[in-house]
């Protein structure tokens, strides 16, 4: 039975002018591996650190399980939580970090060994200290902490930043199995592939508020057209006449929200010939997250604004 | 909101709360399991057991209580480090991301800081204690164990904890090891300085002056209610105030 886990209600965190957390509220159930998207700065790593009480809220509440995190007694045998894989002690050795947290919540050393061989950090890395740890590793090494005192709940902030594809691969594996254990698991990426590789259920944040949530499947399920034409002007004028209404997709071809049978139909009746011609993939959910990215993108790249006096010097 | 709070779905009556004498442990065990760690506390040991030898070898008056003395130099120099670092490493280092998640309830955190710091103190001032009684044993003047007694060593063990406490206390104010070290050095020679230049300063120089209130507690002098209310006013100005906005500051602030 799917019951709802982590709750945020109306979650809300301003630094001074600046919301980075807007009004948001979502649900992760469990059973199911929750991706939280975002482009960098979106307000996911703040949230997260809300939910576990690091960051007070302005407004709103997270709830584990029902419980405020700091409600819940030795916390981390309930919530595993990787916030920041970076967030070690350089000097101490993987296995000592460990070790620490597991004498903290109260569980044997031979879970620190389980944890390393679950994680894949044989003998010799677990006795390295972390400062010549590669971010893959650090990351393992989070999900073996994280994993330490057999929480019920994940949280983890950017788990697959830094992994190699078979290290994504492996972590896929143990979130899914995780989760088919009656786990619950929200994880937070910038990069839709991965997330879309992992999740179940995706939650989508841009500039602090949610703006799309849903499953996997209905995120990303066949939204419209994708067609292209020998004479792009010749198709866009036969869909005029149709009543479709069509946007260029950037490579000569147009996109339309109409099924593919209508555009096909409407191009026949003018005796466009068409090149290509099939249901757009997943291209709601990628414009509008290569939307979020290129608006904060964007902004980066014009604030220097020199770039007047280059060009009339490249013209010249 | 009572109406909207989603049901109980976690279920937390097995669990109990992590028990303090744990966190002290791993507090404990964290001030020795880095390199920095391990070689401070070589340190004090090792520059202990050198001046004392120094001692045998220099001193005109072999006695205990000048051997105590000698040995307050270096562990009044390096116990505030060891204070300092136990705090400031969670955030220099980061690791407050992890230590404060796995146990959010950060003052009881601290308290465990503080509770260390004082198990380490002592067991500093116990070295000292026995490193001075065997250097006195071996190389004692006539008369050389004039003066020990209880209330020599309870002085000296009372000061080195107000040391120890009081450099935890700057790691707390900074939360930054480089900057709290330097100002635990700098900020009270700094102020002793310009207390006694200036001279509407004299008379209150020895009631917030911490090196000129404390001096006292090292030979085992017998204090006087006044020097006792020294004691009590520079512990208030430089640990209690400070370490209760530390705190203050601590429990409100973002752990990033």
């Amino acid at each position: 039975m799917m019951t709802r886990v982590i709750t945020l209600e109306h979650v809300t965190k301003r630094y001074g002018s600046f919301t980075a957390v807007d009004d948001v509220s979502f649900v992760a159930q469990s059973g199911k591996v929750t991706g939280f998207l975002g482009p960098n700065g979106a307000g996911k790593s703040t949230s997260m650190r809300i939910m576990v009480g690091l960051t007070p809220a302005n407004g709103g509440e997270a709830r584990i399980g029902g419980h405020l995190y700091s409600q819940i007694p030795n916390p981390a045998r309930h919530v595993g939580v990787l916030l920041d894989a970076s967030a070690q002690h350089a000097g101490r050795t993987g296995r000592e970090a460990l070790r620490l947290s597991a004498q903290t919540m109260g569980v044997g050393p031979e879970r620190v060994e389980e944890m390393l061989a679950l994680v894949g950090l044989n003998g010799t890395e677990a006795k390295r200290r972390i400062r010549n740890y590669s971010l893959g590793m650090r990351q393992r090494l989070g999900i073996a902490n994280a994993m330490l005192g057999d929480p019920s709940v994940l949280i983890l902030d950017e788990p697959v930043n830094g992994l190699d594809p078979a290290g994504i691969h492996w972590m896929r594996g143990v979130l899914r199995q995780f989760a088919a254990n009656g786990g619950t698991v929200l994880l937070s990426s910038h990069l839709l592939h991965e997330v879309e590789m992992i999740a179940d259920e995706l939650i989508v944040i841009g500039r602090g508020k949610i703006v799309a949530q849903g499953t996997r499947d209905e995120l990303l399920q066949t939204a419209g057209t994708y067609v292209k034409a020998e004479d792009p002007a010749a198709l866009n004028a036969a869909l005029q006449r149709a009543g479709i209404v069509a946007i260029p997709s950037g490579d000569g071809a147009l996109r339309s929200e109409v099924d593919p049978v209508e555009v096909g139909r409407a191009a026949a009746q003018a005796g466009v010939v068409l090149v290509e011609l099939r249901p757009a993939e997943g291209a709601g959910l990628e414009e509008m997250f290569l939307q979020l990215t290129a608006d904060d993108a964007r902004e980066d790249v014009v604030t220097p604004a020199a770039p007047q006096g280059v060009q009339t010097g490249a013209q010249a | 909101m009572s109406a909207t709070t989603a049901p109980t779905t976690l279920d937390i009556s097995g669990t109990s709360r992590v028990p303090f004498s744990r966190l002290v442990r791993v507090e404990l065990r964290k001030s020795v399991d880095t390199r920095a760690g391990l070689w401070l506390g070589i340190s004090i040991v090792a520059l202990t057991a050198l001046v004392l030898v120094i001692f045998l070898i220099n001193a005109d008056q072999k006695t205990y209580v000048n051997a105590i003395q000698a040995s307050a130099i270096p562990q009044g120099l390096l116990l505030p480090v060891l204070g300092i670092l136990l705090v400031t490493s969670e955030w220099s280092q980061r690791t407050g991301m992890v230590t404060f998640t796995v146990e959010p309830h950060r003052g009881k955190v601290l308290w465990a800081k503080v509770t260390a710091a004082v198990l380490l103190g002592l067991a500093a001032v116990v070295v000292a204690m026995v490193v001075a009684a065997l250097v006195t044993a071996v190389g004692g003047t006539p008369d050389a164990w004039h003066g020990v007694g209880v209330r020599l060593l309870l002085q000296y063990v009372l000061l080195q904890v107000i040391n120890v406490v009081g450099g935890l206390v700057f790691g707390l104010l900074f939360l930054n090891s480089a900057a709290a070290i330097v100002a635990s050095f700098a900020l009270p020679i700094a102020f002793s300085i310009v207390t006694s230049l200036i001279h509407s300063f004299h008379k209150i120089q020895p009631w917030v002056d911490p090196g000129t209130a404390q001096m006292p507690l090292q030979n085992g002098q017998h204090l006087t209610g006044e020097e006792w209310a020294r004691v009590l006013t520079t512990v208030l100005i430089w640990v209690v105030v400070p370490f209760v906005v530390g705190m203050w500051r601590v429990l409100r602030a973002e752990v990033k």
